[in-house]
């Protein structure tokens, strides 16, 4: 196996009975970008979540095997499990104000996973953390080194979360939507940084979008999720050539461009959701839900 | 709708402050002005930190000026008090960038869309609640789902449907598409069209997203650090871009299209 | 869109059963305890004294738990003390935890003068050492029930005053309480319907926390013989005596401080149970 991290099957239900991943099954290679598209609410942050282990109490793994680096995490003993997922993967979370201590001056909370987990001196922590607020991007890191997470903006707060997760060089990152709060020059440059580290030091990237401009830009493959379902898993040029789903197709025909400011704002069509609703609902079926 | 003649607003640094005496106050909007005319829509571009949600919580005076003024309705609010204030708020609604954060965690989602139409004592909430759930499109059913229970977009679209409730007059909108797959997107700008089109709705629309933007609005402000570079009317700013940044801001756009010269 | 809502169980957890159900046992004694308590707490007779527990020999049949050295039955004083001990833990715990919440709340969210205020005087409290302020006040006051509930209440307050401004400022950063003011609620109404619920959490646990707290200063204070009059049995009279004679009767000593330990940790459990099984959040 040489994928860095595979998912094979995995199926996540709500205690309780009904599914919210439905038997999803992706891969991503070191130094590769695995984008991630889909309906809001399709499942995307429960894919990461379940990666990292750290679904909400009401979700639970059913079935499925991930495999992190060569080794399935469903077989290791959460002590274990934490422990290597701790020193290998980072997440950029989807929320930022709530993933940022309210209480805690954000030097710290970028600081602390070098100094407690990777061991590194305080000085050198911060002396790292400063460098990396000026690679993301962020005016005056010293100032805002001292200052609590309110009185940033939020693209500042999406920033810090990047460099957090920068910080201590994982081989995996799990970026859930991590540039919606930017914009486009600064979503450019943090796109090429990352682009930089994963030629540097070879990270795999699993990248959770809305943004298929940004999918054409910085992926090499890609999975189209519709209600737990992946509809299509597909190589980048190929998707945006013949999307071969037509609930792909469809998504690509609404993402709206503004280089052509006449088209009409059109929702994916009641006759594909029709669809892929029929298709989730035979899955079920199959798989005796 | 709204008059903003050189709004300017600062905060005090703590954490340059020194051990005695006042902290040095840092200028976040310097000298904005620009009009809304009622029923039109507004877009407010920028780069991240550039002041846009500071300039919106101004507007909806959640901060006070430190000058300038503002002039809501022919009357102005620049340092009104918040019970002078309050009166109005119906009118004026705001829909925060950070979903999350701007709901209430220990309060299901019918009651965080109800709070403000109780407060404005309004009746038939229920029946109010269900169709503000309907036009976002989210399941009625999530009226009794507490926000965490929720994927982000489906937060964004609660703090949609709590200030389109009220029906006000105008509505800010900080951010509030981003988190949307493109079919939502659709759904959701179709949406706040027809809500501008049939009851003359005035929106501020802040965004990144230039597409959007183009769709949306009549008229673009772009900020950069605090002020104003340029104004102009959708069509011409596409068109002819004036300011340096307006033009790097355009070429950056990633088109969904994998083989645009991006670099 | 479709529509899942886990339906998750929430079992009353183990913490929340064996915190709760030595609670409520205790309540149950504490207002039974003239008709269950098996000989009268106050009741001397030389004859019985120094009694061991039930399964030593030389036990005698009504005194379970053996009895001291004047001849007082160990468990009916032990089920009269919980009367006190309850007491004062509900009284002085409640009250506590109203004050300082209250003053808490208002300086947390309302900062400006009112915070400057409530923090200064929090500041010049908690600068005073916390038992020779106890042993002060009730010299003032003279000793008995209400005196140390006063004591409890103005010593402990500023804990929660401490506590829940932090964390009333920290939830008055949120953008949902910016959020009431643009739907135009009061301030008052906001803070109690918006940043209440969310330090109730907190609140509840610092309260449970604070009646455990209650009923180790009492027996404190009967240890050194500054709580109720030595007749009504207390907890920690009961060791105060109990050490005296703790190498020839143990038992005189060793089943009030049990029953202290369990009462201490169970009123701490409780806050965390309770939250397990009722915070929203955690679902
Ligand atoms: N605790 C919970 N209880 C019930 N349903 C939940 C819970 N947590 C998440 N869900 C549901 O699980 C589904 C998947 O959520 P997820 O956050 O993965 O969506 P997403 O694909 O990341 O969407 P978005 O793009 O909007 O962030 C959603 O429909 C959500 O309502
Ligand atoms: N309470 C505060 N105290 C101090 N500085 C603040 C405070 N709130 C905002 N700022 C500063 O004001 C600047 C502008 O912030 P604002 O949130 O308005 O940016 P924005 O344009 O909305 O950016 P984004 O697109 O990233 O959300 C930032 O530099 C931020 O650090
Ligand atoms: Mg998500
Ligand atoms: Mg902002």
């Amino acid at each position: 196996m040489n994928a860095f991290l595979e998912i094979r099957n995995l199926c996540v239900t709500l205690k309780g009975g009904a599914p919210i991943l439905r038997n999803v099954s992706l891969s991503v290679s070191a130094g590769q970008v695995h984008g991630l598209v889909g309906e809001s609410g399709a499942g995307k942050s429960m894919i990461g979540k379940a990666v990292l282990g750290t679904l909400p109490r009401a979700l639970a793994v059913t079935r499925g095997e991930i495999w992190l680096d060569g080794v399935d995490l469903q077989t290791l003993r959460p002590a274990e499990r934490r422990r290597r997922i701790g020193a290998s993967a980072a997440l950029i979370p989807q929320d930022p104000l709530t993933a940022l201590n309210p209480a805690r001056r954000i030097g710290p909370q970028i600081t602390r996973r070098l100094v407690d987990i990777l061991g590194w001196s305080r000085a050198d922590a911060e002396a790292r953390a400063l460098e990396l607020l000026a690679e993301v991007q962020i005016p005056d890191p010293a100032r805002v080194m001292r200052s609590y997470p309110h009185e940033l903006s939020g693209g500042m707060r999406q920033r810090i979360l990047i460099a957090a997760a920068f910080a201590a060089e994982p081989k995996l990152i799990i970026a859930d939507e991590p540039t919606t709060a930017l914009d486009v020059t600064v979503q450019k440059q943090i796109l090429r940084l990352i682009a930089d580290m994963q030629t540097r030091h070879g990270t795999a990237l699993l990248f959770v979008t809305h943004d298929l401009g940004v999918v054409s830009k910085v992926c090499d493959t890609l999975s189209v999720l519709y209600a737990g379902k992946v509809v299509e898993e597909a190589q980048m040029r190929r998707f945006f050539m013949h999307p071969i789903h037509p609930y792909s197709a469809a998504l690509l025909a609404a993402t709206p461009s503004y280089k052509d400011p006449e088209g009409s704002l059109t929702p994916v069509p009641q006759s594909v959701i029709d669809q892929v609703e029929r298709e989730v609902t035979d899955h079920d079926r199959r798989a005796g839900l | 709708m709204y008059q903003v003649r050189d709004l300017r607003l600062s905060f005090p640094d703590m954490t340059r402050k020194p051990l005695f005496g006042a902290a040095p106050r840092i200028e976040i909007l310097r000298g904005l002005s620009f009009d809304v005319s009622k029923g039109a829509v507004l877009g407010i571009v920028g780069g991240s930190g550039s002041g846009k949600s500071t300039l919106g919580r101004t507007m909806l005076r959640l901060l006070e000026p430190t000058g300038g003024s503002i002039t809501f309705n022919g009357r102005d609010i620049t340092h009104l008090e918040e019970d002078a204030l309050r009166p109005m708020r119906a009118q004026m609604q705001m829909i925060f960038q950070d979903p999350m954060s701007s709901l209430n965690p220990r309060r299901q989602v019918g009651g965080i869309i109800a709070g403000p139409l109780r407060v404005q004592g309004h009746d038939g909430i229920p029946a109010k609640v269900t169709e503000a759930l309907d036009m976002v499109g989210l399941p009625r059913s999530f009226a009794n789902r507490y926000p965490h229970e929720l994927s982000g977009g489906q937060r964004q679209r609660v703090g949609i449907a709590r200030a389109i409730a009220l029906r006000p007059e105008f509505i800010l909108a900080d951010e509030i598409v981003s988190g949307l797959d493109v079919s939502s997107q659709a759904q959701v700008l179709n949406l706040l069209q027809e809500l501008v089109r049939e009851l003359g709705l005035t929106l501020a629309f802040i965004s990144h997203d230039m597409s959007v933007i183009r769709r949306l609005c009549d008229q673009i402000i772009v900020l950069y650090q605090g002020e104003i570079v340029e104004q102009a009317q959708t069509a011409d700013l596409f068109a002819a871009p004036q300011a340096e940044y307006t033009r790097t801001l355009l070429d950056a756009i990633p088109l969904p299209d994998p083989d645009q010269v991006w670099a | 869109m479709r529509d899942a809502r886990g339906d998750v169980k929430r079992p009353i957890g183990l913490r929340l059963w064996l915190s709760g159900g030595w609670l409520i046992l205790l309540v149950l004694a504490a207002l039974l305890a003239p008709w269950i308590a098996p000989q009268d707490p106050l009741a001397q007779d030389l004859f019985t004294s120094r009694l061991p527990p039930f399964w030593e020999a030389g036990a005698e049949p009504g005194y379970w738990l053996g009895s001291d050295s004047l001849g007082r039955d160990v468990l009916s004083r032990i089920i009269h003390g919980a009367r006190l001990a309850l007491i004062v833990a509900l009284v002085a715990g409640t009250l506590t935890c109203v004050i300082g919440t209250a003053l808490g709340l208002i300086a947390g969210y309302y900062r400006g003068w009112p915070d400057r205020i409530i923090s200064r005087f929090v500041d010049i409290w908690m600068a005073f050492p916390p038992v020779l302020f106890a042993i002060l006040l009730i010299a003032v006051l003279g000793t008995g029930l209400t005196s140390i509930i006063i004591a409890i209440v103005v010593i402990d307050w500023t804990r929660f005053a401490r506590v829940i401004r932090a964390e009333a400022m920290t939830q008055g950063a949120m953008d949902y309480v910016a959020s009431a003011q643009v739907a135009g609620r009061k301030r008052m109404g906001t803070m109690l319907t918006e940043i209440l619920p969310n330090v109730l959490p907190t609140i509840i646990a610092l309260l449970t926390l604070e009646m455990g707290i209650a009923v180790i200063v009492e027996a404190i204070l009967s240890f050194v013989n500054l709580s109720i009059s030595t007749d009504s049995p207390t907890w920690g009279g009961m060791i105060s005596e109990g050490r005296t004679s703790v190498h020839q009767a143990w038992w005189v000593l060793v089943f009030p401080l049990i029953t202290l330990f369990l009462t201490v940790l169970s009123f701490s459990q409780l806050g965390e149970g309770l939250k397990d099984r009722f915070d929203p959040v955690l679902r």
